[in-house]
């Protein structure tokens, strides 16, 4: 990864316009053709710097529901219940951290009332308590992981 | 605002990703039938109301060598929160800031924020910093360090669908 890739990724955080030719501007500041633009764009998706490009959105106000849960699971059974948790399609990423509380992953359902049955189901098929913590408030911090 | 069913196919097609060409928008509305303005004028829609934040892409930490990703986690009295969450979430090395509720007496704390750094040290020394600058001392908190990531995706919010699957094969 170059400076050309490190302005690239902290210009695409901020987001792109809505409109036909979305890259124009970006490649125009950054000195680049909108090709050499894009095929840097691919190499970093493909080198998973990156995430895909498309919408970023707003659980709540999609209807849906986004909850951090958190899992205390024997260590000898803990790839055992990975492998069930993450074979949940709401199960959105899944980390493991250093607590008694050691499995912390994040679902996300369609319609609030879908996380309780996910949560349930991770409950029965795994044996632990499933900790579900909700977002009562997010504290805005806007963008700014400089690379 | 309530989603008809030709936004539900629209997210359905981008919510796992644009295609990386230079009028993603026109691709898209050819898969889906629809013209361009028709795709821009509803995604614009879409912003409007606050459904979409941005399009943009998201950066995986580790991949950039923010290795140390550090949940910090602190127990507030309820008249406090309010003010020590603005106070954390404008720490430049803050990137989320989060109240939950706490879930006794298992887990105690209710001011959830993500400090990222390249390594646990400087992470664990930024943080003294911040305690120190803003007077926390007496507010508990603990630092949970991720261990192995094991999924790692945008979260979806249209279910899977045939439609969907069409988009795939059609990407092939």
């Amino acid at each position: 990864m170059d400076s050309i890739d490190a302005s690239i990724v902290n210009r695409l955080q901020e987001g792109l316009p809505v409109c036909p030719r979305p890259f124009d501007d970006v490649a125009v500041r950054l000195g680049l053709s909108v090709n050499e633009l894009l095929s840097r764009v691919q190499r970093l998706l493909d080198d998973k710097v990156l995430t895909r490009f498309g919408p970023m959105f707003n659980a709540e106000n999609m209807g849906g529901a986004l909850s951090l849960c958190a899992m205390q699971v024997p260590a000898n059974r803990y790839e055992q219940v990975t492998a069930k948790v993450n074979a949940f399609p709401e199960v959105a990423h899944n980390y493991e951290r250093d607590h008694l509380l050691n499995m912390w992953f994040v679902i996300a359902t369609e319609h609030p009332e879908q996380a309780g049955a996910v949560i349930r189901q991770i409950e029965q098929t795994t044996g632990c308590q499933v900790y579900d913590m909700p977002k009562q408030e997010e504290f805005y911090i806007g963008l700014k992981l400089a690379v | 605002m309530v989603l008809n069913e030709q936004d539900r196919e629209l997210i359905a097609a981008i919510q796992g990703g644009l295609p990386l060409v230079a009028k993603p928008y026109a691709a898209i509305a050819a898969q889906l039938g629809l013209t361009e303005d028709e795709v821009l004028a509803r995604l614009e829609t879409l912003q409007t109301a606050g459904l979409i934040k941005r399009m943009g892409v998201v950066v995986k930490h580790r991949a950039l060598g923010y290795r140390a990703n550090a949940m910090v986690v602190w127990d507030i009295p309820a008249d406090e929160v309010e003010r020590i969450g603005a106070l954390l979430a404008g720490e430049a090395c803050v990137t989320l800031c989060y109240q939950r509720p706490r879930r006794l007496p298992a887990w105690g704390y209710n001011l959830f924020c993500m400090i990222h750094g390249r390594e646990r040290d400087s992470v664990l020394r930024r943080l003294e910093q911040i305690v120190a600058y803003h007077g926390l001392e007496r507010i508990q908190h603990t630092v949970l360090f991720s261990g192995r990531s094991f999924k790692q995706r945008g979260a979806h919010y249209v279910e899977t669908d045939n439609l969907q699957r069409r988009l795939r094969r059609s990407h092939g």
